[in-house]
């Protein structure tokens, strides 16, 4: 019952927006089976699933709005629904910045479902448990890790026509492997939207290996350094920059986009030539939903490209307010690589360390965009186009507008978290202590 | 969105102080429909029995049902308008269940005789499942039933009764006086959250509860466009354990502070902290940048309650130095070999640390944990010695106790209950001291008032941490307002440099509403108690930048 198809979805909508008495309505319609196993000390700990599905009607009278829930799905209950979201938009507070509901459009369709994600059952999730602790247990290696799998639908439809609808899957596997006596750590994550595409033995392996290289890490001086940030840690700097580029705040002079004096920095070369990202639902490793929950279209849009920022993310309100076409934030992104695998850009370097992940990254300066953060599980020293030694956790601050402005190299992006990003290679990347942790 | 909706905030406002997003754990419901209760004890116990009843038929050894219903108002704003209010109800029954000796976990919002009962068939057969790959056997540590018992929240006035409009036009005047004071932008929130749970175990407990939790803040932002610089200040108030009454204002609960500054105890004057924040942010942007080096610092509770729990509160969870968040939040600096030592110096002799769920107004506090055990206190460092952690009913063993601590909660119905964080608080001086006359004793320091950006490793060694408010000390005297300011320390080094503690009438709690742990992350809220501390010889470091 919790995954609706296109059809089921849509009359219901349908028998929703024929109780409308308001002068808008829409209704979204969403529904989801999420399971999943969690494991540590090479044993399982928790592990459960749970199903979703839940009708959420917004009434609108004028620029007065009022939304009400329902998971029951009768004809009296719905009806029910939507006289109640009704009555709270006639009493709520008038939203001068509302817009009016969109009318139809042809929204793209994306292939964000698997059905293999769709079939996983308890066992499933039990043996990639077991493929992942098995080998971990075989090496006197501790794993710890978390499987989790998701099928789910979104439709949405209003009084003016709109209506669209997805169904996706994804599964998200990370294991740690530590050392029986603490002394090192590895980390891997992968995630799909397909599970067959998913091999939790091979990838256990990475931190396996990350784990045992990792043991006895020496300290290095901090200060700046060459860094070769593997996509997992890259993506953790370029998704924060890329959930700041609201174009409001830059317009409103609070933003690392914001022009001295006034104004945008929009259309200014800010980055590396070679910076490019873009979104775009359709791309076949990081596919997205055609449409955003406003109703407003995805599109394949440019962000950066040649290091010069093209977009900025509108709310439908301010892009009117400003005359500009009112382009919806990203829901996934893709940076643009090189053609060199990692090991190659390790070969490359003559001194630099290797960074697997970072860890409790947070914001320092919304004006320059600086964040801090700390290296973790796998960080190593690379002389002469090879790994040498591991090294002790590093703090960082850094920008990543200063960052990719330091760049040295780019490899094959691959998919991290639902976006497509090469592993980088950065120059005078500042750490500024030493970390104990391991 | 998994399982959960998140409000996602712009990175200028509250975003940027929590670096994350905002959960809300239900769905959107009417007022009214949050002022009606679902179902009284009566019918809550036989629900109950229902599951505890199910889960034995299918063979389970011990088996605990939460029947919970989770309440939630939001009020989101800016400058003259009201962005966003959010009415959200979570209703639903989680079943836990040890059978061949592992648990077992389900949960559904079908609260009828056969959805319950299948729920709980489920719960028994995924720890089936799990047991043939399971190698530790849970070991729980006895809890007798205390039978039917109820617990509520000490509150005045309950928040989900009082008018929206009174709340919005509390918001609007906040953001009215900020603005006439000197603010560019203003965004400011109320979080309201009632839970109410009823427990029921096979040890012979049914629990009602009714909890109650407050959470008003905003961020002032002050924007110098000509200079390109603007400066956020956000409001120094604290989530409570409280009802409306905390907004109140009450003089009597005030602490006055060295240059005009005001600490809040247990009633919160949020128009005067606007007008406040709005100046602050205005002096901020021409505030002087900090000189790197080593400084004494003065820290006041509203700021040293972040540093409390990251740096002690959270490394001495006893699951993270078991490693069972070792994929997620990480381990922890204070393994069990240190703390069977008796001696391993945490901190100087003046840090005394306490855990507890009882005292009064905080956000830890309740009558009974989730899964039945009566809260206490109990404490962690004692006289800076590491004396103990935090644990629940499968982990005392391992400590040699056989009384679990009470710190186990579940963020929702559908989340399985694990270790959380109890109020962690550090006991104030017994010398009579107060934050005027700290300061005189100060050659060269910084005092810190808020909470700012905070970052620390997954054992919890390293950590840096930023504020609201910095003000330079120069030979026991405030000179001027610093800015580009951040501490980075090292746990151990950081505890032992603690030089002097202000004494019980400067002593305010501190509090995260929404701190993440686990896989799938579950929030919790949690205090932090504390009087103004000095630091001496932290590590400051300069964190301005320039970009292109």
């Amino acid at each position: 019952m919790a995954i609706l198809t296109k059809e089921e979805a849509k009359k219901i909508i349908d028998k929703v927006l024929a109780f409308s008495k308001a002068d808008e309505m829409s209704v979204s319609l969403t529904g989801s089976r999420t399971g999943n196993i969690r494991y540590a000390r090479n044993s399982v700990s928790t592990s459960g699933e749970s199903y979703d599905l839940a009708l959420a009607v917004t009434a609108v009278y004028g620029k007065r709005s009022g939304t009400s829930t329902i998971n029951e799905f009768d004809d009296k209950s719905l009806e029910k629904t939507v006289r109640r979201a009704e009555e709270i938009a006639k009493l709520a507070p008038e939203n001068p910045e509302y817009m009016p509901m969109l009318g139809p459009h042809t929204f793209v369709e994306s292939n964000t479902f698997a059905q293999s994600t769709a079939n996983i059952d308890p066992d499933y999730r039990a043996k990639v448990a077991f493929d992942s602790i098995d080998p971990c247990k075989k090496k006197n290696l501790t794993a710890a890790g978390y499987l989790e799998d998701t099928t789910e639908f979104v439709a949405m439809g209003n009084s003016k026509g709109l209506f669209a609808y997805n169904k996706s899957t994804s599964v998200d596997f990370s294991v740690t492997v530590r050392s029986a006596d603490g002394t090192g750590s590895g980390y891997v994550a992968r995630d799909f939207n397909d599970s067959s595409k998913l091999n939790a033995k091979v990838s256990t392996e990475i931190a396996m290996q990350k784990a045992m290289a990792s043991v006895s890490a020496k300290a290095l001086e901090p200060g700046k350094y060459t860094v070769i940030l593997e996509p997992t840690a890259a993506l953790d700097l370029i998704q924060n920059m890329m959930r700041s580029i609201d174009a409001r705040s830059a317009d409103e002079g609070r933003s690392f986009m914001s022009k001295k004096g006034g104004g945008t920095r929009l259309g200014e070369k800010l980055l590396d030539e070679r910076v490019n990202i873009y979104s775009d639902p359709t791309n076949p490793d990081a596919p997205n939903a055609g449409f955003s929950m406003d109703g407003r279209p995805q599109e394949k849009t440019t962000w950066i490209e040649n290091g010069v920022f093209k977009n900025l993310a509108y709310t439908r309100y301010w892009a009117q307010k400003q005359g500009v076409k009112a382009v919806p934030p990203p829901g996934r992104f893709i940076m643009q690589g090189g053609r060199q695998s990692l090991e190659e850009l390790i070969k490359s370097t003559e001194k630099g360390i290797l960074v697997t992940r970072f860890w409790y990254i947070r914001a320092v300066d919304p004006q320059t965009l600086l964040y801090t953060g700390l290296t973790r599980d796998g960080t190593f020293y690379i002389e002469n186009g090879k790994i040498k030694y591991p090294v002790k956790n590093f703090r960082f601050n850094e920008s990543p507008i200063i960052m990719l402005n330091n760049l040295e190299a780019m490899g094959v992006p691959t998919r991290v978290r639902g976006n497509m990003i090469p592993p980088l290679k950065i120059r005078d990347f500042t750490f500024t202590s030493l970390s104990d942790a391991v | 969105m998994k399982r959960r909706d998140f409000i996602q905030l712009s990175s200028m406002g509250l975003g940027a102080m929590m670096g994350a997003s905002i959960p809300v754990l239900g769905s959107v419901v009417p007022l009214e429909q949050m002022l009606d209760p679902k179902a009284d004890a009566a019918m809550k116990k036989k629900m109950a029995d229902i599951a505890l009843n199910a889960a034995k038929a299918k063979g389970a050894t011990y088996t605990d049902v939460r029947i919970g219903r989770y309440l939630q108002q939001y009020l989101f704003t800016r400058e003259t308008k009201v962005q966003n209010i959010v009415n959200a109800e979570s209703y639903g029954v989680g079943i836990r269940v040890i059978a061949n000796g592992t648990w077992g976990f389900a949960a559904t919002s079908d609260v009828s005789t056969d959805g319950i009962a299948k729920c709980a068939e489920t719960a028994v057969a995924i720890a089936k499942a799990n047991a043939k790959i399971q190698t530790e056997p849970v070991v729980l540590a006895p809890q007798k039933g205390v039978g039917e018992v109820a617990w509520k929240t000490p509150i005045q006035k309950n928040a989900f009764e009082i008018p929206v409009q009174q709340k919005i036009d509390l918001l609007m005047k906040v953001n009215g006086e900020a603005m006439k004071n000197g603010a560019g932008f203003v965004t400011s929130n109320l979080f309201f959250v009632n839970e109410q749970k009823y427990f029921a175990s096979t040890d012979g407990s049914y629990i009602d509860q009714d909890i109650h939790r407050i959470w008003p803040t905003f961020t002032v932002t002050a924007v110098d466009k000509q200079a390109g610089k603007f400066k956020s200040r956000d409001a120094i108030s604290s989530p409570m354990g409280m009802g409306y009454e905390y907004l109140d204002g009450l003089a009597s609960e005030k602490i006055a502070g060295p240059n005009g500054l005001v600490g809040y105890r247990n009633s919160y004057d949020m128009v005067e902290d606007a007008i406040m924040a709005a100046k602050q942010a205005k002096e901020k942007v021409t505030a002087k940048s900090v000189i790197p080096g080593k400084y004494d610092l003065v820290l006041d509770p509203n700021h040293l309650g972040l540093t409390i729990h990251e740096s002690v509160g959270h490394p001495l969870e006893l699951d993270r130095v078991l490693g069972y968040e070792a994929n997620y939040a990480g381990t922890s600096f204070a393994t069990l070999d240190k703390w069977k030592t008796k001696s391993f110096n945490y901190g100087s002799k003046l840090v005394n640390i306490v855990a507890d769920k009882t005292q009064p107004h905080t956000l830890g506090t309740v009558g009974y944990d989730d899964e039945g055990v009566p809260c206490k206190e109990w404490d962690l460092i004692k006289d800076g010695i590491l004396v103990n952690y935090q644990a629940i009913r499968d982990q005392v063993n391992i400590l040699g106790e056989n009384e679990s601590h009470g710190c186990c909660y579940a963020d929702n119905w559908n989340s399985v209950q694990f270790q959380r964080m109890p109020n962690v608080s550090l006991r104030p001086g017994k010398e009579k001291l107060n934050v005027q006359d700290m300061i005189k004793g100060v050659d060269k320091g910084i005092y810190i008032i808020g909470r700012g950006s905070y970052s620390i490793d997954q054992q919890r060694y390293n950590f840096q941490f930023g504020g609201q408010l910095f003000y330079e000390i120069k030979n026991g005297e405030i000179v001027g307002m610093l800015d580009d300011v951040a501490y980075q320390s090292n746990t151990q080094e950081f505890w032992n440099s603690c030089a002097q503690i202000c004494d019980k009438d400067d002593y305010r709690t501190f509090g995260s509403f929404f701190d993440g742990k686990g896989q799938p992350s579950q929030v919790s809220a949690v205090s932090h108690g504390s009087a103004t501390t000095r630091f001496n010889g932290v590590n400051v470091i300069n964190t301005g930048r320039k970009i292109g």
